[in-house]
């Protein structure tokens, strides 16, 4: 099981053909404070970089996009009544989507945590 | 977005930045938009303890009569008569320490910008007004207090020196560095006076619905005065984030977007700022548009919205009644902390804008309830005497 990033502060974790998908903690403490999220309905077909998401802190609105192409298959629903959730624990618990992946590959492409820890101190 | 002129300072940035800020240009300033603790921390520490905020980035200025043998409540008359053909405000009314809100209004009636106007305390004083303008609309507010009243008045623009607002139920208790006399304002009054940290004018008032006072220090005090300030157990630093949400639950308007040209203050809700005198006289800017809108109700209305679910509705949202026309937009959307949901004011026809009227804001092209609601989202606690 590998979680790899993305240059707009998603993360992805691979299980099978499945991937969690979140925003990082790096994002989540940017954003400050999250009071909502709007999450994708199940079986939405996305492509890498569509917008999948929104979560908006007390100021602003922030779009959130899909970190690789899939089918969604499940919605973290917690973060409907409970979208603090996203900075109590933006890497875990704090999921937003589940994706059954239609080009695993594009995982690959992907940073790891050595490789996105160096892309967030250059910021 | 990047300008190309470089940032102003005010007298306090380096300390902000210091502290641990998130630093922004607004208005054209460096300002800290939020501290370590977040929007939400800062907001709610400022409506049960007293928030520190730095708002230099605004212009405070003398406006002096220029014949200075005319004294005492002579030339606060003289004085009063060359603003009154500017804003709608009863000025020659002012009581000596007192100070109002008021706009700035262009010929058709429309806000160029809201601001604050005070008359000095000291009888040696009378024939001087104070103001305090937007830091976005200053230069052009100052031209046209110059323009207007040229030869007769000069301006003594202050806005080099460092304006900052402690705000919240301990304020009260944290002004008292300043000596004895500022405590004893009461709720939009001001005084000019010596304190520990050279000569400051002081007013009790503020743009977060709490008690609280405004203190003018020049520059060189300034970090004496806030780092005291911080010294105080109750007080922290607030960023402009926190100070958008308190004016909002406040219902309080911020220009640019809950005023702007075409906007009449009846419109907005502020026929309260408009003094019986001026009414009855009339000759103020757009005079004709406001009387007409103060006897005939205007065609459109600042509400306050509230929204069945959770999500937030930002500036320019449309608002559609129940049938699908629109009717209005929101000019100010946000999370209230203190009303613990998302809270919006917006312009609707005025057959929208009763009290309990359910709308349909339409956020990322979704139609979502909302509700007419009334302002302020959280009660104002004004000090008031007596």
């Amino acid at each position: 099981m590998t979680t790899k990033y993305t240059k707009d502060h998603e993360w992805v974790r691979v299980e099978g053909n499945i991937a969690t998908c979140g925003i990082t903690a790096y994002a989540a403490e940017q954003l400050g404070d999250v009071v909502f999220v709007e999450l994708p309905k199940i079986g939405r077909i996305v492509s890498q970089g569509d917008e999948i998401a929104v979560v908006e802190s007390v100021k602003a609105a922030s779009d959130v996009y899909a970190p690789v192409s899939g089918e969604v298959f499940d919605v973290n629903e917690a973060l409907v009544e409970a979208p603090e959730g996203v900075n109590e624990a933006a890497e875990t618990s704090g999921w937003f989507t589940k994706l059954k992946l239609t080009d695993p590959g594009e995982v690959d492409e992907m940073m790891d945590r050595a490789a996105y820890d160096q892309y967030i101190a250059g910021l | 977005m990047q300008d190309a002129s470089p940032l102003l300072t005010t007298p306090l940035s380096h300390i902000w930045q210091k502290m641990g800020a998130r630093m922004v240009a607004f208005a054209g300033y460096f300002m800290p938009v939020q501290f370590i603790e977040g929007v939400m921390k800062e907001h709610v520490w400022t409506r049960n303890n007293c928030g520190l905020f730095d708002v230099s980035h605004m212009g405070p200025a003398f406006l002096s009569l220029a014949d200075e043998t005319i004294t005492g409540e002579r030339a606060h008359l003289a004085i009063s008569a060359l603003v009154e053909a500017l804003v709608p405000c009863d000025v020659a009314g002012l009581a000596p320490g007192q100070l109002r809100y008021t706009t700035l209004l262009n010929d058709d009636g429309g806000v160029l910008d809201d601001l604050f106007v005070g008359r000095p305390a000291d009888p040696a004083r009378q024939g001087s007004l104070y103001f305090v303008v937007n830091a976005g609309s200053k230069e052009q507010d100052f031209k046209r207090l110059v323009d207007a009243t040229l030869g007769k008045a000069t301006l003594h623009r202050l806005d080099n020196d460092a304006l900052i607002a402690v705000q919240g139920p301990k304020a009260i208790e944290v002004i008292d560095i300043l000596g004895a006399g500022p405590k004893n304002l009461g709720f939009m009054e001001l005084m000019e006076s010596n304190s520990p940290f050279g000569p400051v004018v002081v007013s009790r008032s503020g743009y977060t619905g709490e008690d609280g006072f405004e203190v003018l220090v020049s520059a060189c005090k300034a970090e004496a005065f806030v780092t005291a300030l911080l010294a105080n157990q109750h007080v922290k630093a607030i960023g402009l984030g926190a100070r958008d949400s308190l004016r909002l639950e406040a219902g309080l308007c911020l220009y640019g977007h809950d005023l702007d040209e075409t906007i009449s203050p009846i419109e907005a809700g502020l026929a309260w700022t408009i003094q019986k005198r001026r009414r009855e006289q009339g000759s103020f800017p757009g005079s004709a548009r406001i009387l007409s809108e103060l006897s005939h109700k205007p065609s459109r209305k600042r509400v306050g919205l509230v929204p069945r679910d959770k999500a937030p509705a930002r500036d320019g949202t449309p608002i559609h009644n129940l049938s699908g026309r629109q009717v209005g937009h929101v000019t100010s959307g946000g999370f209230g902390p203190t009303v613990g949901s998302p809270i919006a004011m917006g312009y609707v026809e005025i057959g929208s804008s009763t009290i309990g009227t359910e709308l349909d804001l339409i956020v990322r092209d979704q139609p979502r309830r909302w509700t007419v609601t009334a302002l302020p989202f959280v009660p104002h606690k004004y000090y008031r005497k007596g």
